[in-house]
């Protein structure tokens, strides 16, 4: 569904960001990239989304290379969610998500009667539609996250990529999202590539992690495979304890100590006196 | 939910109607007053019924042509603003900021101090002038697209360098610095059919354009990232939106000289009422910036009578409080 490469990425005259990167992305799969800060994550969805050219190699879509589909063609195919939207705080929840229908209509941008029953289907989907006639600004954190989820879906893409759609949401939130987002990748087949920090909840919800590094992809594969690979503790500089997580049938790490010595790590703790650490009882 | 949904648009629909309305008073308002002050039905009867006669004269050949003048100006300058500071994503965008004034403002006052014999190009030399230095400025924002960011900066370098020179003319020549005050603050004094001409294609096709491309402007709303997404190409579609502001604005200025307050405060007071999707704000804010200037206008001529006032100076003596009442009262809403 999605090849990359060989691809190279960087900004203006800058040194590389992403280096030689391949991947294969199958059709209907969710795929989680991880990769501590500045590894190079959100600069590659970018260039997936189509917002940044190659400098060395291509992307594959359908197996025709990216460069080829023209804005409104690529824009029928993938839908990008970057990682902070912004919306003016009037437009309606259904205001905003008529705009994915935008690479679908003419250049008049007249909608026909089937671009609202899709714009409905989204929002059916995404359980908002009560809340179509609410303004933006009237919404929780979460279904905010949802409109705007809504609004990728109504453009129907074969491939939905979205870049830390958790952050800011408060963990109920996040697992709504999530859930929202595997249910979604299930039931239409929607190809779905997501930039998540949380470890466990790439282990949750993946079919397949892939680990960014310094701009070069160091691990992929199963989350059970990659979660208890050791080489994590090293790529996130922490080192962790693995347990199981029965009721979701995944692996669940737990984060035990920072390796960065800046502050002298998690020891720093067994250092202080008791007397410090303890509560007024 | 349609219903409401459709509720939502009859509202806004009648905001615009209102609006219109409200045109049409300041429109007719504009041809009675004055020195010479007629009634509504001597207006309609000269200009539906008399060719000749002093009632005729007053209002065919002066306060017709500057009405109309004024309402072009205000709706371009209006259109201008509203479409930058969609562009920018910035509530402080206004044509001054893409040099438009620095431009015209030098070219003109050029014109008016150093060669006052030209007094006949300052038009089009206003015209010029506010093109190039858009020109400039975006070529020196320019790097592998477009920062909105970087458009503002460069916008203010320029305009603070062009700014350099106005201040320099008007010191070396001293005795002239008169005749330009009145193009610094704008003005229609005088203006005339001719003026009415040079501004119209520009106003119109501006005004078509802008409603045609409104929900572009809407989807550039939603931050590059999106409108990429959406197949939208950012920067092509950014150019083509500031050419058309500069287009406005520069057609505008040239005619009336350096009206400042327009083009920012009243893109600001319709999205108060109407909202920010550009297809219901963009014509809002053309009837609102025309009613302004038309109304303003009239202020100008009336007030001091027989001495006549400049339009900008009555537009922010007024305008800007009523501004900040309106900024006041949706702060206490919010």
């Amino acid at each position: 569904m999605l090849k990359i490469q060989d691809v190279t990425l960087g900004y203006k005259t800058k040194e590389d960001v992403i280096k030689s990167v391949d991947l294969n992305i199958c059709e209907g799969e969710l795929a989680v990239i991880i990769g501590p800060n500045g590894s190079g994550k959100s600069t590659l969805l970018k260039s997936i989304a189509g917002n940044l050219k190659p400098r060395k190699g291509q992307i594959l879509i359908k197996d025709k290379s990216l460069s080829s589909y023209s804005a409104k063609a690529l824009a029928q195919r993938i839908a990008f969610l970057p990682q902070f939207p912004t919306v003016p705080n009037d437009y309606t929840v259904r205001e905003l998500i008529s705009y994915g229908r935008f690479p679908h209509l003419k250049w008049t941008g007249k909608m026909q009667s089937t671009d609202w029953d899709i714009i409905d289907w989204a929002m059916e989907l995404t359980h908002l539609t009560t809340y179509a006639n609410r303004p933006m600004a009237a919404l929780s954190g979460g279904e905010r996250q949802r409109a705007w989820v809504a609004l990728a879906l109504a453009q129907q893409p074969q491939i939905l990529i979205l870049d830390e759609p958790t952050t800011y949401l408060d963990i109920s939130f996040q697992f709504e999202v999530l859930e929202l987002i595997k249910s979604l990748n299930k039931k239409l087949n929607i190809t779905t590539l997501i930039v998540l920090h949380d470890l466990n909840q790439a282990a949750r919800f993946a079919d397949r992690i892939i680990v960014l590094e310094n701009g070069s992809v160091v691990l992929e594969g199963k989350p059970d495979k990659i979660i208890r690979n050791g080489k994590l503790e090293s790529i996130f500089q922490i080192t962790v304890g693995i347990g199981k997580d029965t009721y979701n049938d995944c692996p669940y790490l737990i984060p035990l100590k920072s390796r960065r010595t800046i502050f002298g790590g998690g020891d720093r703790f067994k250092n202080l006196s008791p007397k410090r650490t303890k509560c007024p009882s | 939910m349609i219903v409401n949904f459709f509720g939502r648009d009859n509202k806004r629909i009648l905001i615009l109607i209102i609006l219109a309305v409200l045109c049409v008073c300041a429109f007719i308002l504009s041809l009675s007053q004055g020195s010479l002050k007629l009634s509504l039905s001597q207006v309609l009867h000269s200009i539906f019924f008399e060719s000749t006669g002093p009632h005729y004269q007053i209002i065919y050949n002066i306060r017709l042509p500057r009405t109309l003048v004024a309402a072009l100006v205000g709706m371009s300058l209006s259109l201008s603003g509203c479409i930058l500071q969609g562009i920018m994503r910035n509530p402080l965008a206004s044509p001054h900021l893409i040099g438009i004034s620095a431009g015209a403002g030098l070219a003109g006052i050029f014109i008016l101090i150093v060669m006052p014999s030209a007094f006949h190009l300052l038009t089009p030399a206003a015209f010029i002038g506010a093109l190039v230095t858009t020109i400039i400025i975006y070529a020196l924002a320019w790097q592998q697209g477009l920062k909105p960011t970087r458009l503002i900066l460069a916008g203010v370098a320029v305009s603070s360098f062009m700014g350099a020179w106005i201040t320099a003319l008007m010191i070396f020549f001293p005795e002239r610095v008169h005749s330009v005050l009145g193009f610094m603050v704008g003005g229609l004094s005088a203006r005339s059919w001719k003026h009415f001409y040079i501004i119209l294609p520009y106003s119109v096709t501006g005004f078509l354009l802008a409603i045609v491309f409104a929900k572009r402007l809407n989807i550039l709303l939603l931050g590059d990232d999106i409108a990429r997404s959406l197949g939208l190409n950012v920067e092509k579609n950014r150019l083509l939106f500031i050419a058309l502001a500069a287009l406005l604005a520069a057609s505008a200025v040239s005619v009336a000289g350096l009206l400042g307050f327009v083009g920012l405060i009243v893109p600001h007071m319709t999205r108060f009422f109407i909202g920010s999707d550009y297809r219901f704000l963009l014509p809002a804010c053309a009837l609102t910036g025309s009613c302004l200037l038309m109304a303003c206008d009239t202020v100008a001529r009336v007030a001091l009578d027989p001495v006549e006032l400049p339009v900008g100076i009555i537009m922010s003596v007024l305008g800007a409080p009523f501004f900040l009442y309106l900024l006041r009262s949706n702060f206490n809403k919010g």
